[in-house]
């Protein structure tokens, strides 16, 4: 299909969706750790969060006063930093008052994640990750339809140990058959806590679910990411986890994830 | 030259079957606004009567709600209806509007059941005589059925869910949603009003990413004149089973679900420790205050569930007085 020279995705070099079926599974959390992983090996990363109802990125950089500028090619994504190298753009930017419900039917927010899609002017990227909210429903199918011409690299899917949420990602996975969208793997997040005390480690959410559910469909598995106090505070307060706290139990799965993605990518490349 | 976006109208979709449907100043840009500006959308004024006359018998209703996913709605919701049945005396019944997402079969140990249709409608699924379920859950006949629906086709099921099944007299409706405040939301609210809500009960965890959405939840249960019975914080803290020290593994930075509650005047029903054994249970679809008694997560539920029955009864205590 003709691709415009001038879209606002021509210089994005891959697109990569995180989702689950299952909410609170940490998707967010993983894209914005993924993000911040990818930054540090050099690359510049957008996120968009087709997230309507429930935003989390803005919060998770720290940018959650900031404002949207539109200029000539569209909105301008909102920079984390000086260094410019990891743009956002979120319904969370766009309202009034924090705490106000978007109550939108699906035909609104469609018509919302199709503008995200088109006229967000990101510039030269390496990576788009997608952040969405849990489900199968108008957000997920109007972002893919929306995607398709620029070829996403991708999915990830993230879920919880326990069966309650493998239970709703074997769902997620028929969709990706059923769009055509490639799993790029699974994320077992949640995996095991281990006591800043004694070091005893408990399964709070029960353990190998994720692992499993990836042998059983025949998907790369992505690693086991443990709970992590620090990366819950980091993220409460909009902190760069992978910069200060490389030595935090969730570090290393983090940092294999996005080893992978970047192994995955550059092999796609040639 | 850069320009600054204006904020987003979030004014609301009044509704389709509004006397503001399609003309509401929420409506510009939707695309739908044709459809409902002609009354295409609007509901048929006999399936409302239909619907008033199918949940005639229903005595209480709760909602369960957040605007956060994965912080216990669904483990919540199959809770109270066991805590509620367990006076058999009640007839209580647990409806699952999760439409993609459909937790609640496996929780109450109801994996693999079909619905079963009779000339007086739908059968739920009963988990004891007392206690029926349904679920999109057991229209599906695989667990890697994905339900790939937009809002309408979502909503019409819905509707079917609480036209069509015979759930008999109830003393107790509880209703398990997804995250969110979009179409199933708006949707079941809607419904039923052909019946009286006794109010939302609203699960958060104790961290800011998850109350920055319950505030968005609140403010949608206030726009929709729905009363707020109270808030659960779930997995307030943990308790290692070896050293007895707490960590707070969903650190409570801004006061959680406490100074939340205080600052929007709602109450705050309980708080409840994280404990693997919750998990175990859900995914065994047993009940975890049967299995696990002595914990302290069980104590804390069933004073939850007590405050709700609390209320139920109050409210229908001012209706006799009314009458």
């Amino acid at each position: 299909s003709f691709l415009p020279e001038r879209s606002n995705l021509a210089g994005v070099r891959h697109i990569l969706l995180v989702l689950s079926g299952k909410g609170g599974v940490g998707k967010s959390t993983i894209s914005t750790q993924l993000a911040l992983s990818l930054r540090h090996s050099g690359k510049k990363v957008g996120i968009l969060d087709v997230d309507l109802c429930g935003p989390s990125i803005p919060r998770m950089f720290r940018v959650q006063d900031s404002a949207v500028h539109q200029c000539d090619s569209g909105w301008v994504p909102v920079f984390v930093d000086p260094d410019k190298s990891i743009s956002l753009m979120s319904i969370g930017f766009l309202l009034e008052k924090p705490d106000d419900a978007v109550v939108w039917r699906g035909p609104k927010k469609n018509a919302l994640i199709k503008q995200f899609v088109a006229d967000v002017a990101w510039g030269d990227l390496d990576f788009l990750i997608v952040d969405t909210p849990p489900g199968t429903s108008d957000e997920h199918i109007s972002t893919v339809e929306a995607l398709r011409p620029y070829k996403p690299l991708g999915s990830i899917l993230v879920t919880t140990p326990q069966a309650v949420a493998v239970g709703d990602v074997r769902r997620e996975l028929t969709f990706c058959k059923k769009t055509g969208l490639r799993v790029l793997g699974i994320v077992e997040n949640m995996s095991g806590f281990v006591c800043p005390h004694c070091s005893e480690c408990t399964n709070i959410f029960s353990k190998g679910g994720g692992e499993e559910l990836a042998k059983h469909a025949g998907v790369p598995f992505l690693g086991c990411v443990p709970l992590d106090p620090q990366l819950s505070q980091s993220l409460e307060e909009g902190r760069d986890f992978i910069q200060e706290f490389p030595k935090s139990s969730a570090f290393p799965a983090l940092a294999l994830i996005a080893q992978q993605i970047l192994d995955g990518a550059s092999q796609r490349s040639s | 030259l850069l320009v600054l976006c204006l904020p987003l109208s979030v004014a609301d979709c009044p509704g389709t079957n509004s006397a503001q449907a399609g003309r509401a100043a929420a409506c510009q840009g939707c695309p739908n606004q044709r459809l409902c500006a002609t009354g295409g959308a609007a509901p048929d004024p006999a399936e409302a009567a239909e619907l008033r006359e199918r949940l005639r018998s229903v005595k209480h209703t709760i909602l369960v709600l957040s605007g956060k996913g994965g912080v216990g709605k669904s483990t919540f919701s199959a809770l109270l209806a066991h805590g509620l049945a367990a006076d058999e005396a009640k007839q209580v019944a647990l409806l699952d509007i999760d439409i993609c997402g459909p937790s609640i079969p496996k929780m109450m140990g109801l994996e693999g059941e079909q619905v079963h249709q009779s000339g007086s409608g739908w059968s739920p699924v009963y988990v004891e005589e007392n206690l029926g379920v349904m679920s999109v859950g057991f229209l599906l006949s695989s667990p890697d059925d994905a339900v790939i629906w937009r809002g309408p086709k979502k909503n019409g099921l819905i509707k079917q869910f609480l036209r069509d099944v015979d759930w008999g007299e109830i003393d107790y409706l509880i209703v398990d949603t997804p995250p969110g405040t979009s179409d199933e939301h708006l949707s079941i609210v809607q419904y039923l009003s052909a019946t009286h809500i006794d109010g939302a009960v609203i699960i958060t965890t104790p961290q800011e990413v998850s109350l920055q959405d319950v505030r968005k939840e609140i403010n949608f249960c206030q726009k929709v004149k729905l009363p707020v019975i109270g808030v659960v914080e779930n997995m307030s803290g943990f308790i290692c089973p070896r050293c007895k020290n707490e960590s707070q593994i969903f650190p409570p930075t801004t006061g959680g679900a406490e100074k939340m509650c205080q600052n929007l005047n709602v109450s705050l029903l309980g708080k409840v420790p994280l404990d693997p054994q919750i998990g175990k249970s859900c995914d065994k679809g047993q009940s975890f205050l049967s299995e696990a008694p002595e914990s302290p997560a069980t104590a804390s539920y069933k004073n939850i569930i007590q405050r709700i029955q609390e209320y139920c009864d109050q409210q229908h205590f001012h209706e006799e007085k009314i009458r």
